[in-house]
Parts: C-alpha cells; structure tokens; sequence
C-alpha cells in the first residue's frame, strides 16, 4: 500500500519532469515562459501601486509618531483575517469584471498592510536621541525624515517590501483561480483537465518563483543593513 | 438574508468544515511545532535549520502547495489538513522557542534549586510560563488559518470556500460570496475574542 503510493509519487514526478522539459509548454501565450512574465507582471505592478499608496503616509505618521498610525497598522492586521479568495471573486464580480485590471487592485489590497505597518514602526522607533540630535543640527522636519529616520527606517522597509511581494506572488496565483492570468493558470487547466502532472509541474514553477523573490529581497534586506551602520 | 434562511443547513453543514479543518490544522501544528521546538532550542544551527524550512514552506503558494498533494493524497479533507498544518508550523515554532527562550535564568536556577529534572523543570515551569508566547502564536496561527482554509477548495474541503466558490460559479451570486467571506471574518473574530478569554484564564499569575 505504502509502496503503492510511492510508486505513484515517483512515477508522477518523472511525469512531471516530461511536462516542463517538453517544448510545446514553453513557447505560445499558453507557455510557461508568457505566463511567467505576465504573473510577474501583475505583481510588480501591485507592490509598486500599494508602495506608492503606502508609504507616503506611513513616513509622515510615523515622523509624527502619530496614533493614527498605530490604528492604521491595527486594521492592516485585521485584513489577516479576510479569506483572499473571498475578496478576488468579489471584485471580480463588481464592473471591474474578471480583467486585468482588478486582479492588480486585488493584489495590491493585500500588498499594502505589510509594506505600511513596517514603513510606519520603522521611522517611529527612529532613536528619539538621533531625531534630537539631528534637530539641534538645525535640520528642519523634512530633512530629518529624509536624511536620517528613512535611511534608518530603510532595513525595516525593505523587509515590508519582501513580505508584500511574496505574499503578492502567492495570492496573484489564486487569482488565476477566478480567471485572471498567471502561472496559476496552470494548476487550474491541471485540475480541471484531471492532468496531474501540469498541476504539480505549475505548483513548482510557482514555489520556485515565490522562493527566488523571497530570497532575492532577503539579500537586498541584508545588503541594506550593513550600508546604514557605516553611514552612521 | 433570503439567501441564509433557505441555505442554513448548507451553511451549517460549511461552516462546520470549516472549524474542522482549523482545528485539526493548528492541533497538528501545536502538536508538531512543540516537541520540534524543545529539540532544537539547545542547538543554534539546528533552530536556524527549523525556522529555515518551516520559512521555506511557509512562502510556498497555498495553490500550489495544495496543487502538489492533490495528487498524492487525492481530493480529500487530509490533504487540506496538511497543507493548513504546515502552514502553521513557522509561526507556531518560531513562538515556542521565543516563549522558552524568554524564562529567564534565575527562574531556571531556583527550579534547579527544587531539584526539578529536566522534564520537569520543562513540563512544570518552562512551559508553564511560555504559555503567553505560545498562545499569541496559536492566535496568529488561527486567525489566518480561517483564511486560508478557503483555497481547501481546490481540493473540495474548504469549508466556507465552497460556498464563496459556488457563488463565483453560480454567475457571481453576491448573496453567496459575501455570506461566505462574511463568516469567514465572523469565525476569525470569533477566534480572536476565545483567545483572549484563554489567555486570561491561563495565566493566572499575569492579572491583578
């Protein structure tokens, strides 16, 4: 029975393997490497939509070390708890319909908690003795915010930015699932044709580019780090 | 509302699913990510290698992870189970390791002191008092569980899921959908507010 099912396991990934060494399914608008594209696509365009919604107000509420700002960062937890598949299909279902255009602002809804709580903790818990400093150097509020709490505020942001985009690349393939394009795609056709292998083979290709955006990002985080101590 | 009262046993019968799958998935978890945690919290590589893969999982897309045991477990409810479950799994271990981690060494010494083995001085007071941590974890880990538990219906085990997707197929029946994620939201709020309750009545030491 055991040995059944690895049989199976085992023969499924070799079936695998043919799929995404086969030509065909890397060339068309129905290839891997067009729908790579386009998945990447929608999710640098909604972590870039939610980074500019986000983080103006984030910088300057945490400059101010305002309560709004906390409040804010209580209601992007909150979203935690929304089901994404809910959202997806509703938006989908308002006269935005089933495009393009509202699977990016459904994406870039669940881009914007992380990026905004980390952007707004980061300069809030600037050292108030470096804010202070820096005043009595005579620099005026902007200045501060801009030569001093962004740049220390920086590792923080960028490690908001890295969890956005993953998130972003995970949810952008559940949007497949209510239509909208993308490596998703892959698993639906899989699990709607019964062909198992396309489903796994679309389920890796995704791991692999959720992986490599996650480690990507890590490197830029830790690259940021060391650059911020020297300039101190 | 209509929609509710001629669907009720359906939404029961979802709902229940429902909190099925988010209890056995965070059971699973707590169960798996303690005795994980306490192996591990003496060893630094080791922990880092633990928070590494559960890290790894944890960033695999839920389509995809549950695209990749469909076909080994079939459309079932274990499947769902697994998938929720290691989902789980970095936040559970990551808070029990904070928890122990955060029983400072002179409650450690005096416990000593008492002559507490090292299962005891664990079941007795390192647990005990990594409770909190513990349980901030479970919350987390439950609250998005409930979200997540919708995509089981990739797998035709997604509780609440099923519902929203029968509203999407159903030519985008509103009422549907939005009941659907509307309890969905209700039972992570329901979570929420039990934990809180919990984490009173299991910590006595924290009130006054």
């Amino acid at each position: 029975m055991a040995r059944d099912a690895l049989g199976a396991t085992v023969s499924l990934a070799g079936q695998t393997v043919d799929w995404l060494l086969d030509g065909d399914h890397w060339s068309g608008s129905e290839g891997i490497p067009h729908r790579l594209l386009v998945h990447v696509g929608i999710s640098a365009a909604a972590v870039g939509l939610a980074a500019l919604v986000a983080l103006p107000p984030a910088l300057l509420l945490g400059h101010a070390r305002s309560r709004w700002g906390s409040a804010l960062v209580a209601v992007g937890n909150a979203t935690r708890a929304l089901p994404v598949l809910g959202v997806l299909i509703i938006l989908a279902s308002t006269s935005l319909g089933i495009s393009t255009r509202s699977t990016v602002l459904a994406l870039t809804l669940f881009a914007i908690p992380p990026l905004l709580s980390n952007a707004f903790l980061g300069v809030r818990d600037v050292d108030p003795d470096v804010v202070e400093a820096a005043r009595g150097n005579g620099m005026s509020g902007m200045q501060v915010l801009r030569s001093v709490e962004l740049p220390l505020a920086l590792p923080l942001i960028a490690a908001g930015l890295r969890t956005s985009a993953v998130q972003v690349v995970a949810t952008a393939t559940l949007a497949a699932y209510v239509g909208g394009g993308g490596l998703g795609q892959f698993i639906n056709e899989g699990f709607a044709r019964g062909d198992e292998p396309e489903t796994v083979a679309g389920g890796v290709v995704v791991a692999l580019l959720a992986l490599l955006v996650e480690v990507s990002l890590g490197l830029l985080q830790h690259r940021l780090e060391p650059a911020v101590e020297t300039r101190l | 509302m209509d929609y509710v009262r001629e669907n009720a046993d359906a939404l029961r019968a979802a709902t229940k699913e429902h909190v099925e799958l988010v209890l056995l998935s965070v059971g699973f978890g707590l169960l798996l990510s303690i005795p994980l945690a306490v192996m591990v919290r003496d060893h630094r590589r080791l922990s880092t290698l633990l928070l590494g893969v559960t890290g790894v999982i944890y960033t695999i897309p839920s389509l995809a992870l549950f695209a990749l045991l469909a076909p080994i477990t079939g459309l079932t409810l274990t499947t769902a189970v697994i998938a929720l479950t290691a989902y789980t799994l970095l936040i559970l271990v990551r808070n029990v390791l904070a928890g122990l981690a955060g029983v400072s060494e002179e409650v450690r010494e005096s416990a000593r002191g008492m002559g507490l083995s090292r299962t005891g001085m664990l079941l007795r007071v390192e647990l005990p008092l990594a409770v909190p941590a513990i349980l901030a974890g479970v919350r987390v880990a439950t609250v998005s569980t409930v979200a997540l538990a919708t995509v089981g219906v990739t797998v035709a085990h997604g509780g609440l899921g099923r519902i929203i997707f029968l509203g999407f197929r159903a030519n985008l029946y509103h009422a549907e959908i939005l009941t659907g994620t509307a309890l969905c939201v209700l039972l992570a709020a329901i979570a929420e507010g039990l934990f809180l309750g919990i984490e009173w009545l299991a910590t006595p030491w924290a009130r006054r």
